[in-house]
């Protein structure tokens, strides 16, 4: 077999005997010799294509039929239409509703998926240039042995040097051009096969992801799996505002790591502060703990108003399409670091720093594009050190008095309220405000998610979300937290530890917290959510602005969720994995549980895995401020690998949810490995995708999604615990799906004996055997005949 | 003659919008002619006071006279069971809406499905997509909803109203009931 490769040959021989020699797994590239070094044979699916998992993904869309809902009648995707698709009428393409919400959730799971692969494509390269393609890969020195679980699962390779990921990337994409394409008029038709696409288009989102993460903890010194990674300053009252204040948003580090940099070489460290939003706030605290984040990405607005930041840079992802504006308005230079995020600005970037420099501070230049991060490094911290002065924090959020002018000419048109995603109150509070009294606009602080629709809406031209802004200044200053940085991968260890316990139940579940901030009641959800299940000794893993949200809010003692529990992979620890590409870790442990744990064959045998994980591993994804292209596509690479996902009541507008039906028993048949024979297994886990209405609904059906078919039953009654302990405390009373769940007298949680024995018999429940689960006949280990 | 606007000014669906709930009469001869209905109350319901009264004391009073199953959402049901009445089911909003789309679905009783879906009380967005999957996938369903604000995808909708002439709607159609 001979595999031509991006630039260079490589030969690769099974077996070979010849007069002089035999062969064994050799493989050579031109240029250099490369020994195959993973003893364990290849898997049957290595690089999977569009339909080589297309049987799997059915067995689950069975199970989990899309529930509709579509955000427009309408389609306007080609110039036949604007096609009206209303209930069960077709586009001129023919096409049905349903499948062109299938369709638009496709798209979304290539937009997003496309996203963190280009963003790994570039980071790579960068690092690549930078370290040399020969560096080593490096997750977590000795602590861990399998250092990228999805690349070894789906492409059937180790990787060893940050070279080796130039051909998983190649595969990220050419699978990422061939879905894109399925979009395409005239192409897929059935709503199924756009589905198992969506699956597809996650699971490559999710190697792609793994791929960023680990080429930035190799090169740039990252936390390794570190349980105690640094606890690190949160929140805008950490700035010191009396010096130069640099702002990096986005997602790509590098800009960010060369700031740093340039300050620690020169020693300047302590001259000015480095802040940051959104992941590369995030990604640079795993490189320096004295860099600070300053929020989610809804804090966007309301920092840069505050004219705290003397220079803004950004790069790629998430940031405001605004950006240049509203830095304009704080006269605070913008840099643009990214191709993919160019802002209109002149291109700078084989200018002499001096130069350009000197353009920002005479005011010549508001902005700047420069693509290159050394480059960048300088020019942002010359500029910050010579404009601060000058700037002297020009803010963009009202006085008191101006406040009160400003609320003054509210009409009470309601607009604004109209315009707000959250449906604030907001008229109230301006009408209060008028008579000057904030603590309206002070209370909707807490809610508002950043977004701006209110000014936007607003016919008599009020800055609704300043006067929110500089209403709540108090609340502002006092944003002082600590959040545990990104610490990366699972160690083995950690995985050996847990495995046991999480497969039979014991530990009853991992929670991840993960995605946008685009909350329905503000960040202190997220945080009162992450510490009820650490309490409840379920492992709880954060990512990207839920991690910093989840550090949002302090307990009775004063302490955010990370200084209250540990850091660790353990039952009652919270782990900030880190950045958004850091959720390949949450997926790459629930991978790892089935291989190191139970010791399931994992290279390029994605289905046996997958398999194992939705059967075993009572893992949940939960995605409350779900708004981003990413955030779909994340949540397509847990589907595939079994794993349910909960959104905020805003996620209904994702088009579709994936819902089981608990009420139909003939839904929830499983093969019994031992035997061959299908048995009942339970409505467990009862949903793929699920878009709960309360922050009370979300944590009841959390801990019901937990359970899985294989638990043993003290698992089971641990879980049924929780799941009845937070149904009564939220919902009230005793959940009525309670005969469903228990599937053998042992199941019943002794303190609650009596209520439950009450119900099963009223429902004439009777016992069912716990089964081996297996979706595969493959997997029966004797079948019927035999 | 009040607009038939989306609440959230950007959430407009497409040709097919629903009629106007003028005045109570109207939900109350759709209330009558349906067979079989059944009322989805969400969280938003606790929170709404009316007039003195609380929104949620309205629809047990509806639903009592008008015998409406009720489907509570999220955590609803404590507010009803504190009230002496006991919801027909807990069930997620998604969870009834999927079910109510499944024309072999014979309802919470076993009986026979619904013909009448009424909607109070969902975050405006929630029930806005909820009753957009009902109308393209629920073709046998009718859907009202008793928000104080226009959403398009039911079938029946009040305009966006002030609390006042909401609360009148209301009484209106529970007094019309009791008839
Ligand atoms: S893609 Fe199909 S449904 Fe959409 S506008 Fe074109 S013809 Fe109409
Ligand atoms: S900025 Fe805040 S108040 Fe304004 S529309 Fe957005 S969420 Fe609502
Ligand atoms: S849109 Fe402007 S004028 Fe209208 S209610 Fe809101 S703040 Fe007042």
């Amino acid at each position: 077999m001979v595999e031509l490769k991006r630039d260079s040959i490589n030969v690769k021989i099974k077996e070979l005997n010849s007069d002089i020699a035999h062969f064994r797994d050799l493989s050579i590239t031109i240029g250099a010799i490369t020994k195959e070094t993973w003893v364990e044979p290849m898997g049957p699916t290595p690089y999977p294509s569009l339909t080589t998992l297309r049987s799997w993904d059915l067995k689950l869309l069975e199970r989990y039929k899309p529930f509709y809902l579509p955000f427009c009648d309408l389609c306007c995707m080609c110039t036949y239409g604007k096609c009206d698709l209303t209930g069960n009428k077709l586009g001129a393409c023919g096409i049905s509703m349903a499948a062109q919400q299938s369709r638009t959730v496709l798209l979304a799971a290539c937009i997003g998926a496309s996203t963190h692969t280009a963003h790994a494509r570039d980071l790579l390269t960068h690092l690549i240039e930078r370290y040399g393609g020969d560096h080593p890969i490096n997750v977590g020195e000795l602590n861990v042995d399998i250092e990228a679980p999805l690349t070894r699962l789906v492409c059937g390779i180790k990787p060893v040097k940050l070279g080796d990921f130039e051909e998983v990337l190649d595969y990220c994409e050419r699978q990422l051009t061939q879905l894109l394409s399925v979009t395409h008029t005239g192409q897929e038709g059935n709503n199924l096969d756009f589905e198992s696409k969506v699956f597809h288009a996650g699971m490559i989102d999710h190697v792609g992801m793994e791929v960023a993460d680990i080429a930035q903890i190799s090169a740039l010194g990252f936390p390794k799996s570190d349980p105690e990674a640094s606890l690190v300053d949160l929140g805008l009252g950490t700035v010191d505002i009396k010096k130069p204040v640099i702002l990096v948003i986005g997602h790509n580090v590098p800009p960010a790591i060369e700031i740093i940099d340039y300050l620690k070489t020169r020693d300047l460290m302590s001259e000015a502060e480095v802040t940051g939003i959104c992941c590369t706030a995030l990604d640079m605290t795993r490189y320096s703990a004295k860099a600070k984040i300053i929020g989610p990405i809804s804090w966007q607005l309301r920092y840069v108003r505050s004219g705290v930041p003397d220079v803004i840079v950004i790069d790629e992802q998430c940031v405001r399409a605004d950006i240049l504006q509203e830095a304009q308005h704080i006269h605070a230079p913008l840099i643009a670091t990214s191709g993919k995020n160019c802002c209109g600005l002149p291109d700078r970037t084989h200018d002499v720093p001096d130069e350009i420099v000197a353009d920002f501070v005479s005011g010549k230049i508001t902005g700047a594009l420069i693509l290159d991060p050394v480059k960048v490094g300088e020019v942002a911290v010359r500029t910050a050190l010579a404009i601060a002065p000058k700037r002297e924090k020009h803010k963009l959020l009202p006085t008191h008095d101006e406040l009160i002018k400003l609320a003054k000419k509210c009409t009470d048109c309601v607009l604004c309220r109209r315009a707000c995603p959250n449906d604030l109150p907001i008229s109230y509070a301006v009408k209060a405000a008028a008579q000057g009294n904030m603590s309206g606009l002070d209370e909707l602080y807490d809610d508002c998610v950043g977004c701006g629709r209110c000014e936007s809406a607003c016919p008599q031209k009020i800055p609704v979300h300043s006067i929110i802004v500089a209403a709540a200044e108090k609340k502002t200053r006092d944003e002082r937290y600590r959040i545990r940085t990104g610490r990366g991968a699972i160690q083995d260890i950690e995985i050996r530890k847990v495995g046991g316990p999480l497969v039979l139940g014991e530990i009853p579940g991992i929670v991840a917290f993960v995605g946008c901030a685009n909350f329905p009641k503000g960040s202190r959800e997220v945080a009162e959510m992450c510490m009820e299940f650490a309490k409840r000794r379920y492992i709880v893993c954060t990512s990207g602005c839920s991690a910093i949200s989840a550090g949002m809010y302090r307990n009775e003692e004063g302490k955010t969720a990370y200084e209250m529990y540990p850091g660790s992979f353990e039952a009652g620890g919270i782990v900030n994995v880190g950045s958004c590409v850091s959720n390949a870790h949450i997926s790459g442990a629930a991978i790892k549980i089935a291989s190191i744990f139970a010791r399931r064959p994992l290279r390029g045998n994605y289905e046996e895995i997958a398999d194992y994980v939705y059967n075993r591993v009572g893992a949940v994804g939960v995605a409350w401020g779900a708004m981003s292209q990413k955030a779909a596509s994340i949540a397509a690479g847990f589907w595939r690998l079994g794993i349910p996902v909960v959104v905020g009541p805003h996620g209904t507008k994702y088009r579709r949810m994936l819902l089981g039906r608990s009420d139909k028993e003939q839904d929830w048949y499983v093969y019994d490995a031992r035997t061959g024979e299908k048995v009942y297994g339970g409505p467990v886990p009862e949903h793929l995708f699920f878009a709960a209405e309360t922050k009370e609904e979300a944590m009841v059906m959390i801990a019901k999604l937990t359970m899985r078919p294989n638990d043993t039953s003290k698992g089971r009654a641990i879980k049924l615990t929780n799941y009845i302990d937070l149904h009564k405390r939220l919902i009230g009373g005793m959940p009525h799906d309670v005969h469903l769940l228990v599937r053998k007298r042992a199941d019943i949680p002794l303190t609650m004996k009596e209520d439950i024995e009450k119900i099963l018999k009223e429902m004439e429940w009777t016992e069912h055997e716990i089964p081996d689960p297996t979706l595969l006949s493959r997997m029966i280990r004797k079948s019927k005949e035999a | 003659m009040p607009l038939a606007e989306s609440w959230q000014t950007a959430e407009i669906p497409g040709p097919k919008k629903a009629s106007l709930i003028i005045k109570p009469d109207i939900a109350d001869a759709i209330i009558r002619r349906a067979k079989r209905p059944i009322m989805i109350v969400g969280y938003g319901a606790v929170e709404y006071e009316v007039e003195g009264i609380k929104l949620i004391e309205c629809l047990i009073e509806l639903a009592n006279k008008g015998k409406i199953p009720v489907v509570v959402t999220a955590s609803t049901a404590r507010e009803f069971l504190n009230r002496g009445f006991s919801p027909a089911a807990l069930m997620p909003a998604v969870d009834i809406g999927n079910r109510l789309t499944d024309p072999a679905w014979k309802g919470l009783d076993g009986k026979e499905s619904y013909d009448l879906a009424i909607f109070v009380g969902l975050p405006y967005s929630m029930e806005w997509t909820i009753l957009s999957g009902l109308k393209h996938f629920a073709p046998s369903l009718k859907t009202m909803t008793l928000d104080c604000v226009y959403q398009p995808n039911a079938s029946w909708s009040f305009p966006n109203s002030t609390i006042k002439d909401w609360a009148a709607n209301l009484k209106g159609i529970v007094e019309n009931l009791g008839d």
